[in-house]
């Protein structure tokens, strides 16, 4: 029988890689996006399993709203991460220093 | 072992395993297929709890969209991706011992997790047993949050003219299409006739 407490566990490996490939890959820039969407995915696990066991649609629809601030995230993040290639010829994130932020 | 059972770690398993070697992959191409493969099996979960519109809206969206944009963001750039990956195991005591203690924070959330007393009372839309998952869906979708509806339209819109005006550019040297040029060209000061004796040429 596959409670929710499975689904949970599933979500949280998942998110959890998620945080590990950030540490992982903190030069390459398209990897660490990856890893955001993977950890938006988890969150999206979570939701669903929830509105499932707990029969309330409304995880459902909110699921909706995270897959859209989702791609949108990753539409910019790509867009500002061609126009940073065009400008510096590299991806990585240790030359992001201009600001001196 | 029932059918559900057997699929229910199939999806799990794969979807764990491709967010693990998205990370760990080290091409990034092989990185965004492992990304797809798991995008898919999390897709075969939400099948699994009922929730099929998700789950297409899943493949549409991630499969379809984001990771082909990855993968074309990959292939446009020509990076040398071997020089990002270079001091790998410097990072990896520190990312194992996030993970770690992540992991055990999560697990001890989980063990004493219990709904509350209340929680079935209220319950904002409680899924209707005799209409479909994307029906039910729509009714809610476009009646309860139809304002917060707009609202992810609008964050889509925001984000399109964003990106087009990130990655937009006049290049000088690229010679254009100017169509009002070519509408008012004056025949008359393009073309002339020339009486060409023959044996002479021009």
């Amino acid at each position: 029988m596959i409670t929710l407490e499975h689904y949970l566990t599933v979500a949280a490996a998942l998110f959890v890689i998620g945080i590990f490939g950030l540490f992982l890959n903190r030069k390459n820039v398209i990897i660490l996006l990856m890893s955001i969407e993977l950890m938006l995915l988890s969150v999206n696990i979570n939701l669903v399993a929830f509105s499932s066991f707990m029969n309330d649609l409304v995880g459902q629809v909110f699921t909706l709203f995270v897959l859209t601030v989702a791609a949108a995230e990753a539409a910019i993040g790509l867009a500002i991460l061609v126009s940073f290639f065009r400008n510096r010829g590299t991806i990585a994130v240790e030359d992001v220093n201009v600001m001196k932020g | 072992m029932g059918a559900e059972v057997f699929a229910f770690y199939l999806f799990a398993i794969s979807t764990i395993t491709g967010g693990l070697f998205t990370v760990l992959s080290r091409n990034p191409v092989h990185s965004v297929l492992w990304l797809i493969l798991s995008f898919l099996s999390s897709a075969g979960l939400f099948i699994l709890l009922g929730a099929e519109f998700v789950a297409m809206l899943l493949i549409i969206v991630y499969v379809g969209a984001v990771a082909v944009l990855f993968l074309f963001v990959v292939m446009m750039l020509d990076v040398d991706f071997a020089s990002l990956k270079a001091d790998l195991a410097k990072y990896l005591p520190l990312g194992l011992l996030i993970m770690v203690i992540l992991l055990m924070e999560l697990a001890m959330g989980l063990a004493v997790w219990v709904p509350a007393d209340g929680a079935e009372a209220v319950r904002a839309a409680p899924t209707p047993s005799d209409t479909h998952n994307t029906a039910a869906l729509g009714l809610l979708l476009y009646d309860k949050y139809f304002l917060l509806f707009q609202l992810a339209g609008l964050i889509l819109l925001v984000a399109m003219i964003g990106a087009i005006v990130l990655t937009l550019r006049h290049r000088k040297d690229v010679k254009r299409q100017d169509i009002l040029a070519q509408i008012y060209r004056d025949p008359d000061k393009s073309l002339s006739l020339k009486n060409i004796k023959s044996g002479q040429g021009l």
